[in-house]
């Protein structure tokens, strides 16, 4: 008898424009000691799915269409609101993606942490508190005894995840539901949570709900994979079976879109572009100087993608940022073509923005919402005088045909695109004024992985078509791997190696790279994952 | 593709921006539709009043007095023999002009002085903000009386002061709303365009912080309306024979044990007026809050 066995579990939300099927009859079970991963796309209605389970989904405007799902023999379908408020917490713990808005910022984690316990079990505040101290010691947190007593913010992001993870089990419970509970985290640190998660499972025999985007993410530790699109699941089966023998066109689809290999044709440049020399960007922070970007040089040569590497907080998007003028530089020196950019002002300088541009990481915060396409297009057209009024209409058809983006919606609004689709509105933006230089900062990592795929291919064909010379910010390694002729790899603010994306991949020569690559999630996917 | 090829912008289907959303959502909130029809209603009367009032609004009766509603005088008149409806038409006009023009000069000096503070930020930012902290803790009614004992009552002067003081609290949102959408990207991607500052504000921000702005500016009328009411029942506002809604109502309350009438329409009409400007503004806020369009 599995754990939970969920049958034709269907859910729509009745919204004024209609009613929306987020579940359309889905199946699946959790073995005790199993990790089952639900994989999906936004949208795809893996979090609504177990949500509903749990009376977490606000109903109305949620609908509980049908199914049932067992837990323990009972149906969670059934119960009522109190039954389930016995049961969450206890039985089912859940952890999110975001610690710090699921834990109380004035609360003390040791007074959180024994909630659940005081309240489901009726357990002396004594006892819970030193059960708190035995799990944070269990998730990786050092010193227990006093940090029991710190607030949320004193921790990192990495550490308020193991935090919430102790919290979770502080019940004991049957089933724990992890929802993206890696995706806010640094590679490393996320390295460690899947590890963490893992081994807790196995030693404690609970079964583990995984959702996630991202396949590669749950390579490593999945058992059973049920894939999730529009609502039902593609496919599902063993972690052998799904990444060896994918059947459905759509798991292939989100298999392919894993990036994996270096970049097909290297090309050696030697034409220096761009030459940055001991840049300092440095920040004050109410008293304290925080050096983000501190002593970097480097060249980046015409017609190559650089790629820059870091985790949050190694000063990437800031050395970015500081190449096109966007934060004040405190010192060192940025050679454009043989121009200071550093000390360009007024005309000159607004000259020189259109030489280089940028793309940005959210597409949904990088457009402005009260403006068409055709006027965010058009903008810097008619500002750099490159298009008059008469003619930027044709200009800006034919970036949309640039970008990919069908003609006919050009006096459509952001809101009524797809984060893909807008993201190449934003591509078109930057590329308007032909620049020679563009900086993408993270440009896909808030995207779904089958549309980051396309982007990508995208930016590969358009820096071919225009010439570009690009640097590419990013955390994610595999990402920049694919696409970048050489690697920098950033450290708190300084560069610790750099080299061709071959080498550094085979042969890193610095610990800390060969940490970062060691953290890549889908080691068992081997280097290439197979498609059939 | 065939079909998407289009050759030029106006074949292309047009979108919906998020004020059209906004409105859509506005035309389901029958409070905020019976507000704006009222004060539309209200709008198009006093615009005509000249045409259409009953009397002239200096036409006495001194024989007649003030006389109780009746076939020839719908809403009474006042110890003059003036007839009251003519009277709340014209207070009307006034009223309404006061309300709209003031809210007007305070919004245009407001949303500028606040989205350059907002924008500019670091010591232009804190200079400008306290100067309006200076004139926040100014007392208002000894600056008016000041301003109409120096330069005599005036109705220009009195939008002004009026103006003068609420643009403080429109300076302050905007302020606000400013310095949290310069952190979004679009901004920065307007500065790596090139576009200058002043563009950046025109095109980018203002238009994005307009909500909370437009709410509050419909919150406002009222409250000037009801200041000029004050300073007209204070003898300090609108001069006779020019009347306001505030002036009658003054008036109405010195007579109202023997004349209930000239206090309880003046009133009426104002209380109405104030409720359906609150309606409506209500009904905005919850139409142009962005977290209620992601249904």
């Amino acid at each position: 008898m599995a754990l939970l066995e969920v049958k034709d579990l269907a859910v729509s939300f009745v919204t004024r424009n209609g009613v929306n099927k987020a579940v359309d009859g889905i199946s699946f079970s959790v073995e005790s000691g199993k990790i089952t991963a639900i994989i999906g796309e936004s949208g795809s209605g893996k979090s609504v799915a177990c949500y509903s389970m749990l009376g977490l989904v606000p109903m109305p405007p949620g609908r509980i269409d049908g199914g049932s799902a067992l837990f323990n023999r009972q149906d969670l379908l059934q119960m009522s609101e109190s039954e389930l408020r016995k049961i969450r917490g206890r039985d089912i713990a859940m952890i999110f993606q975001d610690p710090m808005t699921c834990l109380n910022p004035y609360m003390r984690i040791g007074e959180q942490m024994i909630e659940p316990l005081v309240y489901h079990r009726g357990v002396s505040k004594a006892e819970a508190m030193a059960r708190a101290v035995e799990l944070l010691g269990e998730v990786g947190i050092r010193d227990p005894e006093t940090t029991v007593n710190n607030y949320p913010h004193e921790f990192s992001g990495g550490m308020r995840q193991r935090v919430m993870i102790a919290m979770a089990l502080i019940n004991e419970p049957k089933l724990l539901i992890a929802d993206e509970p890696t995706t806010a985290l640094d590679v490393t640190i996320q390295a460690q949570i899947l590890q963490l998660i893992a081994d807790l499972q196995k030693s404690r025999d609970i079964g583990v709900i995984f959702i996630s985007h991202d396949l590669a993410v749950v390579a490593d530790i999945a058992d059973e994979i049920c894939v999730m699109q529009t609502g039902t699941i593609v496919e599902k089966g063993d972690r052998a079976a799904i990444f060896d023998h994918a059947e459905h066109p759509y798991t292939q689809k989100l298999l392919a879109a894993i990036p994996s290999g270096g970049k097909e044709d290297t090309v050696e440049h030697d034409d220096t572009l761009v030459r940055v020399e001991n840049l300092r960007t440095w920040f004050n922070a109410e008293g304290q100087i925080v050096k983000a970007v501190d002593d970097v040089s480097f060249d980046i040569r015409r017609g190559e993608v650089l790629g820059l590497v870091g985790e949050s907080g190694s000063g990437k998007s800031t050395i970015g940022r500081s190449l096109l003028r966007l934060v004040p530089v405190t010192g060192g020196t940025v050679t454009f073509d043989d121009t200071d950019v550093t000390a360009l002002e007024g005309r000159a300088l607004k000259d020189m923005r259109r030489r280089m541009q940028m793309i940005f990481q959210d597409p949904f915060a990088s457009l402005n919402p009260r403006m068409t396409v055709f006027d965010t297009l058009a903008e810097p057209l008619l500002l750099h005088g490159i298009e008059n009024r008469k003619s930027v209409a044709q200009a800006v058809l034919k970036l949309m045909d640039d970008v990919g983006l069908v003609r006919s919606a050009v006096r459509k609004y952001p809101h009524e695109f797809s984060g893909g689709q807008r993201q190449r509105i934003a591509i078109g933006r930057a590329l308007a004024t032909r620049p020679e230089f563009v900086v993408a900062d993270e440009p896909v990592s808030a995207l779904d992985v089958t549309i980051q795929a396309q982007i990508l291919e995208l930016m590969q064909e358009l820096g071919r078509e225009y010439g570009l010379t690009m640097l590419f910010v990013s955390h994610d390694l595999a990402v920049v791997r694919h696409l970048a002729d050489r690697i920098i790899v950033l450290y708190q603010g300084r560069i610790v190696e750099e080299g061709s994306g071959e080498q550094l991949f085979t042969t890193p020569r610095e610990a800390y790279t060969q940490q970062l690559l060691s953290a890549i999630p889908g080691h068992s996917l081997g280097s290439t994952p197979a498609v059939s | 593709m065939n079909t998407d090829v289009i050759t030029d912008i106006a074949q292309a289907e047009e979108g919906t921006s998020l004020w059209q959303d906004a409105w859509v959502r506005l035309r389901k909130n029958h409070l905020a539709v019976f507000g704006l029809v009222v004060l539309v209603t209200m709008i198009v009367i006093a615009l005509l009043t000249p045409w259409i009032a009953p009397y002239a609004y200096d036409a006495q009766n001194l024989d007649l007095g003030a006389s109780p509603p009746s076939a020839a005088h719908w809403l009474g008149t006042d110890v003059f023999g003036r007839d009251l409806l003519t009277q709340i038409m014209y207070g009307g006009r006034i009223s309404l002009a006061v309300g709209f023009i003031a809210t007007s000069v305070a919004l245009l000096i407001g949303v500028t002085w606040g989205a350059i503070a907002g924008y500019v930020g670091g010591r232009t930012d804190a200079i400008m903000m306290r100067l309006v902290d200076i004139l926040y803790a100014l007392p208002f009614m000894i600056f008016i009386v000041l301003l109409m004992v120096v330069f005599g009552r005036n109705m220009v002067l009195l939008f002004l002061a009026i103006g003068a003081v609420e643009w403080l609290t429109m300076a302050r949102i905007m302020r606000g709303q400013v310095q949290s959408l310069r952190q979004q990207e679009f901004v920065e991607a307007a500065v790596s365009l090139g576009l200058s500052p002043a563009t950046i504000i025109r095109r980018h921000l203002v238009p994005n912080a307009l909500g909370p702005i437009i709410v509050y500016t419909t919150l406002t009328i009222p409250s000037v309306m009801l200041l000029e009411a004050f300073l007209s029942f204070l003898g300090l506002g609108i001069q006779p024979p020019q009347t306001s809604w505030g002036l009658l109502i003054s008036y109405g309350a010195e007579t109202m044990e023997e004349y209930p009438w000239l206090l309880i329409y003046p009133g009426l009409t104002l209380t109405i007026t104030l409720f359906s400007l609150n309606f409506l503004g209500d009904g905005l806020r919850d139409a142009l809050d962005v977290r209620g369009s992601k249904d």
